[in-house]
């Protein structure tokens, strides 16, 4: 029987409040952003927020709760904005979205930072003991998000960036799952060149190792499916749980898994997050019917019901919503049970 | 080339050769305007409804006379009246919903939109601001207007099968703004597509989309198109088949390393061409904007030539956009004399009626 969890990818949006009062204490312009030494006034405004979307979590019922990475202006190039050996350069753009994030330049050794551990611990006081989820941005996205000025080459600096990770890993709190998320292996897939799609898994691999043994892993793609030997390698790495993005290309994602097979859990992105048309709890819990059936060789352990993408494109009146809806459709899903 | 660039052609201009100057359309808002707003937005202030329109029409004239001043020949009102470039127009069109600001990058939101049934028409989008702008100058004014696949795309969808058949309809209603607009007695628009740049291989929606929009719209009346910084490598020489008059490039900005792209196969449309950068806060000196118009007319000859900034100016500091403007139309000038006196080689002749 395939235990169903309901559960995110994290990078939410802000409260609407937080948004104004952040936008008054912090600025509207480049330098204004998140650096990781911010005033206590700025820590207080985010402490606050945490709490309030940590609840917001709890009260629609989802399975795991994250921290919500409102800290990361950046969003997934956040752990690379904040650390000493990156310098934050010109705004770019955001996959094919409109969004942008200063463009990290790594000018320096990636050595440990500690930065999203601390949000974690913050995070592990408002939740129980089973519930805490970190995310993380997976090492091929990271460095496919940064630019390089300091290792030179390529296969050098994807491993110092999956190193770097996997010492912030190794410095979580104890989490009941890991969330590493990896678009750019759909959005700009590594070539079979070189061996970049094995070097892609191994990175994976270093940064899925570093959580203890009790944590499941589930590494998440979006934006489409994986190109064919992409996925094959990327099953060859050690975790939990692979993440499909069934809002942009369920046909695709399907025949991945049937043609390759795929992890014993599976991660379903069944809620989109970028539209903010609020997904019916009945249909949420069909299409996670709708997986199983159409995956007879697989019988999955733990099904995550996800929406495909991180949260911050929405409103936040939307975002609420949204995990009001997917806790729902867990409890649909064990009525029937 | 267009045969309605003329009516645009001042009748005491100096010179034989003519290089029409203009602007994209937005421009920095006096800082007291944005006050202004704000005292609106809060109830416990006392500024009512009249005293909001009574700062935005001052604002329009103080900015289209700005433009005036820098001797443009085209002048916009830099967009005073607008907040925001789809969040205006949403507000106008039936169908659309607002559920809240959505970060853009860091703490810049935007109040983006959702479809939520099927858009219709319902009040004018611009005719106020058309007919406020030509009646405080005498220079001809140009509207810009966000075309439908931008509207589309930079929405939330919750009500279209895709992005096509949503741009589709909002195309119709961009028609039926043309179509008023140009009954108040406007002559030059512009269709705005920031959004081609992000997915470029959607250039075929835009196409049908202005296929619609242009439907009706009588031939002396000048459309252009606006697409920002991006791979033009991507959608040119399709756009050549879309039914506009004019082309308005980001190039400056580039440093016009894709200039090349729009030379095979030749381009027959007219060319608008950003000679000074808006992202930028430095003011390029006037030689410095003399031999960018000259980067132009390697594509197309004077006859097919506007002269314009990269992109809305509003990010700049209000008299870095001033200076940027007034240099432009100094260069474009002195660029026209240098063409009368023979002094400029001109690579491209015009293309004859024939072509």
């Amino acid at each position: 029987m395939t235990e169903r969890v309901a559960t995110t990818p994290g990078v939410f949006p802000l409260p609407d409040w937080a948004k104004d009062d952040l936008a008054d204490l912090k600025g509207h312009q480049k330098h204004d952003l998140i650096d990781g030494t911010e005033s206590e006034e700025i820590v207080d405004v985010y402490d606050q927020a945490r709490e309030e979307v940590v609840a917001r979590q709890q009260t629609a019922g989802l399975d795991r709760a994250v921290e919500g990475q409102l800290r990361w202006d950046d969003m997934l190039a956040h752990p690379l904005a904040v650390h000493d050996a990156v310098e934050t350069r010109g705004i770019v753009r955001y996959y094919d979205n409109n969004n942008f994030y200063r463009d990290p330049v790594v000018t320096g050794d990636l050595t440990f930072d500690g930065d999203i551990a601390a949000e974690l611990e913050a995070a592990s006081e408002l939740v129980e003991d089973d519930e805490l989820q970190a995310v993380v941005p997976g090492p091929y996205s990271l460095s496919d998000l940064a630019t390089d000025e300091h290792y030179g080459d390529e296969a050098d600096f994807l491993d110092a960036v999956a190193d770097f990770l996997a010492g912030e890993v190794e410095a979580f709190p104890e989490v009941e799952t890991l969330f590493v998320l990896e678009p750019s292996l759909v959005e700009n897939p590594p070539g079979e060149e070189a061996d970049e799609d094995e070097r892609a898994s191994e990175a994976v691999d270093a940064v899925a190792g570093a959580v203890g043994s009790d944590t499941d892993v589930v590494v998440q793609t979006y934006w489409g499916a994986l190109d064919e030997k992409v996925h094959a390698h990327l099953l060859d790495a050690d975790f939990d749980a692979l993440g499909y993005d069934f809002v942009s290309n369920s046909e695709d994602n399907l025949y991945n898994i049937n043609e390759y097979g795929t992890k014993d859990s599976i991660a379903a992105g069944v809620v989109d997050g970028q539209n903010t048309l609020v997904e019916d709890p009945e249909k949420i819990a069909e299409r996670a019917d709708w997986l199983e059936e159409n995956t007879p060789a697989a019988e999955f352990e733990t099904m995550y019901l996800t929406p495909n993408t991180e949260l911050f494109y929405l409103p936040y009146s939307t975002f609420e919503e949204k995990l009001a809806a997917l806790g729902e459709a867990t409890d649909i899903a064990e009525v029937k049970a | 080339m267009s045969q309605n660039r003329d009516q645009f052609r001042p009748p005491n201009h100096p010179n034989d050769h003519f290089l029409l100057t203009t602007v994209v359309g937005s421009y920095p808002k006096p800082k007291w305007v944005d006050r202004a707003r704000d005292l609106h937005e809060d109830p416990e202030a006392d500024f009512d409804d009249d005293a909001w329109q009574e700062a935005k029409d001052d604002a329009s004239r103080l900015i289209t006379d700005e433009h005036e001043r820098a001797g443009l020949d085209v002048v916009v009102d830099g967009e005073m009246r607008r907040n925001e470039m789809v969040e205006y127009f949403a507000h106008r069109i039936e169908g659309y919903e607002f559920n809240g600001p959505v970060k853009v990058w860091g703490h810049n939101t935007f109040d983006k939109p959702s479809v939520v049934s099927d858009v219709e028409y319902d009040e004018t989008w611009l005719v106020e601001e058309y007919e406020f702008t030509a009646s405080v100058t005498d220079k001809p004014v140009k509207v810009p207007i966000t075309g439908p696949y931008t509207l589309a795309n930079w929405s939330f969808n919750e009500a279209y099968e895709d992005t096509e058949a949503l741009a589709h309809d909002l195309a119709d209603l961009v028609n039926e703004e043309v179509e008023r607009l140009v009954d108040a007695g406007a002559r030059y628009v512009q269709i705005d597509e920031p959004a081609l740049a992000t997915t470029p291989d959607d250039h075929a929606i835009v196409g049908d989309c202005l296929e619609r929009i242009a439907d009706g719209i009588p031939e002396d009346v000048r459309i252009g198109l606006h697409v920002c910084y991006g791979d033009y490598s991507r959608i040119y020489p399709e756009i050549l088949d879309f039914p506009v008059d004019e082309f308005d490039l980001e190039l400056a900005n580039g440093d016009y390393e894709q200039l090349d792209v729009f030379k095979d196969p030749e381009f027959t449309a007219d060319l608008a061409l950003g000679v000074v950068d808006a992202h930028v806060a430095e003011v390029e000196s006037v030689e410095q904007i003399k031999e960018n118009i000259q980067k132009g007319l390697e594509v197309v000859p004077p006859e097919q030539l506007t002269v314009s900034p990269d992109c809305g100016l509003k990010l700049l500091p209000r008299e870095v956009a001033y200076e940027k403007m007034a240099n432009l139309v100094t260069a474009a000038r002195e660029v026209e004399e240098e063409l009368d006196a023979g002094e400029i080689d001109v690579e491209r002749s015009a293309v004859t009626a024939d072509d």
